[in-house]
């Protein structure tokens, strides 16, 4: 298992795939902070 | 079936027609390429030059001819990929739904569209639009007086040539919002709304006359103390020759013209106006978006033209598909943006609203970006994406199981064929087809959705989205 | 990956304190997963950015695998990411990470 405990987060999401608000939802759940967010859009 | 209180007007999308502009020359002044051409030198700018399509490449190309409505979409499974590799035979500019012209016919149009005094051509160039098209052209400067606006203006090229034919001046020479290049941006969308517009009129008239214009592109009109002020609508109308209508634009991403169709819905349901256009010019900044992906695959420049659309919502004409106000979604402040959380308020939610499964619409109308230009850049099949995502939700749903998923998308979905022209792609490039499929062909219903990406302007992390449900007449 | 945002990345990672970063990807596919994976770890493939030649040393995670779900509460995983797991391709993408990080 990942440990995101207290560790910092660069969330690089794609609109397509998971984007950024998502991947921030499930850090701060385990524990972490975000970062660095953001969503490609047709990368 | 179709639902309506009394007194309420039944809306109805009696057209839609596309004006698509094959620009190769202009290439060079998309957004990509700008950026991508100043770091690679004159090597990179030669092979860009090799690789732009012909006129007649770009007519005979498979997608475009969907897109003029010549061919369904259901035709483009038969054609191998790449596309362009299968010209369609005796392809003809013109389709029932749409024209596509060429560069200097385009020229000839950004020279109408400007109202400042900004486009300048050289003397040559300008006397072989005169022979052509018998219209008024903007006067023409000389060489000497094009060469000394060059150094502060956008170069106008033609496909293939080295030196540029003309020259889009800035319209203030310290205002940003005025800059040539946004001047041209703004011209290109303003000419190729106002040729999509005019088609429509040539084709369907001018009963009842039209009463208002939403303009949906993506350009930004305006000046330093407004750079958003807006309205191309109106500026697009006055080109086209229309002088009865009023009109304001709405902003909201590629989701726009959707927004855009359900608005003009609501002002036709409500009474207030009889016909309302939407439209929309192209997107000069889209162009050559891919280039990089296009060289190495080694296709050509695909992304090489300016589309501009006009959709005609009327009063109930006892013929036209029925625009399902009561059936519209909108992507709200608290739904997400992941795809499926975009899926369920924007598909399933308005659908079981109606009481219907999501095997009850016969087509989906999604992002039809052409999988032929997004992939070779890594970016995907987007319309796949869109129609994987309903289909896992009809597997949600329990209206299907995961191995029907292919048959679900087979049936209910198509493939991509849309210029990757923003606001252009998303869900409208299917209305001719719905419109006659719905009308004498044997569509019942039509789901359109579109979605906006808000994100990209900063001012929030949220996605946008808008669904309608288009339905046959009862009486058709 | 974008060069501006390349250069975003490297500033951020270099000013902050770099052992307690993690990044973690969304990407859709095995091709656009391996191209971010690469840029992040060994620099960039295509020599065209700040990153180029540049290995950040983060370690790259992607919000499909296994082991990143095992970290995240049940509930907001299906919420925000749900049905994705199955749309999306899942084993290649996990394929595409495994050979990132043998390298």
């Amino acid at each position: 298992m990942v440990e995101f405990k207290d560790r910092l987060v660069l969330a690089l999401g794609e609109r397509d795939g998971v984007p950024a608000p998502a991947l921030a939802k499930c850090i701060e759940s385990a524990g972490g902070r975000v970062i660095y967010a953001a969503t490609q859009c047709f990368a | 079936m179709t639902t309506r209180r009394d007194g309420a007007i039944r809306p109805v999308v009696r057209s839609a027609r596309f004006a698509l502009a094959h620009v190769p020359g202009l290439v060079f002044a998309g957004s990509k390429p700008r950026r991508v051409l100043g770091a690679g030198g004159p090597e990179l700018r030669a092979e860009v030059r090799r690789n732009l399509r012909s006129y007649g490449s770009a007519v005979a190309y498979p997608p475009h001819q969907v897109l003029l409505g010549t061919i369904a979409p259901e035709a483009l499974r038969a054609i191998p990929r790449p596309w362009h590799q299968h010209p369609v035979a005796a392809a003809a500019a013109r389709g029932p739904t749409g024209s596509l012209i060429d560069e200097d016919t385009f020229y000839a149009w950004l020279a109408r569209a400007d109202t400042a005094n900004l486009v300048h051509f050289n003397e040559e160039f300008a006397a072989s639009l005169q022979d052509g098209s018998g219209g008024e052209i903007a006067p023409s400067s000389s060489g000497q007086m094009v060469g000394a606006m060059l150094e502060r203006g956008e170069p106008l090229y033609r496909s293939g040539e080295a030196a540029p034919i003309g020259v889009v001046i800035p319209a203030h020479d310290q205002d940003e919002a005025l800059s040539a290049a946004v001047m041209l941006e703004n011209l290109a969308a303003k000419a190729t709304g106002a040729l999509a517009l005019r088609r429509l009129l040539d084709d369907v008239g001018e009963e009842p006359p039209v009463e208002y214009l939403l303009g949906c592109g993506e350009e930004a009109v305006g000046d330093r103390y407004q750079r958003g002020g807006g309205n191309l609508a109106k500026a697009m109308g006055e080109l086209a020759g229309v002088r009865t209508a009023g009109g304001a634009d709405i902003k909201a991403f590629c989701a726009g013209p959707m927004h855009g169709m359900l608005v003009a819905g609501a002002l036709v349901a409500s009474g207030l106006y009889r016909r309302v256009i939407v439209v929309a010019g192209g997107s000069l900044a889209k162009l050559g978006m891919k280039i990089l992906g296009h060289l190495a695959a080694g296709f050509p420049i695909l992304e090489d033209v300016l589309a501009g659309v006009a959709i005609d919502v009327t009063e109930d004409d006892g013929r036209s598909p029925v625009l399902r106000l009561d059936s519209a979604a909108v992507h709200r402040i608290a739904d997400g943006l992941a795809p499926h959380q975009m899926a369920r308020a924007l598909t399933l939610a308005p659908l079981r609203a109606a009481g219907l499964r999501l095997g009850d619409v016969d087509r989906y109308a999604v992002e039809l970006h052409n999988p032929d230009i997004t992939e070779p850049a890594g970016a995907g099949d987007v319309p796949a994406g869109n129609y994987q995502m309903i289909a896992a939700l009809a597997v949600q749903g329990g209206e299907i199981g995961r191995s029907e998923m292919p048959a679900f998308v087979e049936a209910h979905g198509m493939l991509g064929y849309a210029p990757t022209q923003g606001h252009i792609a998303s869900a409208i490039p299917y209305l001719g087809h719905a419109v006659a499929g719905l009308t004498s062909g044997p569509l019942m219903r039509v789901q359109f959705v579109a979605k906006g990406s808000l994100f990209l302007g900063r001012m929030t992390s949220m996605g946008d989205g808008v669904s309608v449900l288009l339905e046959r007449h009862p009486e058709a | 990956m974008d060069l501006e945002e390349q250069g975003t990345i490297q500033r951020l990672v270099e000013s902050g304190e770099r052992d307690r970063m993690i990044v973690l990807l969304g990407t859709p596919n095995a091709a656009s997963t391996r191209m971010i994976a690469l840029t992040l770890t060994q620099g960039d493939p295509s020599y065209a950015g700040p990153l180029a030649g540049v290995p950040l040393g983060l370690p790259v995670y992607h919000i499909l695998e296994d082991d990143v779900k095992a970290a995240i509460s049940p509930d907001v995983y299906e919420q925000e990411i749900g049905p994705l797991e199955f749309v999306l391709d899942k084993p290649a993408i996990a394929d595409a990470l495994g050979a990132s990080r043998g390298r």
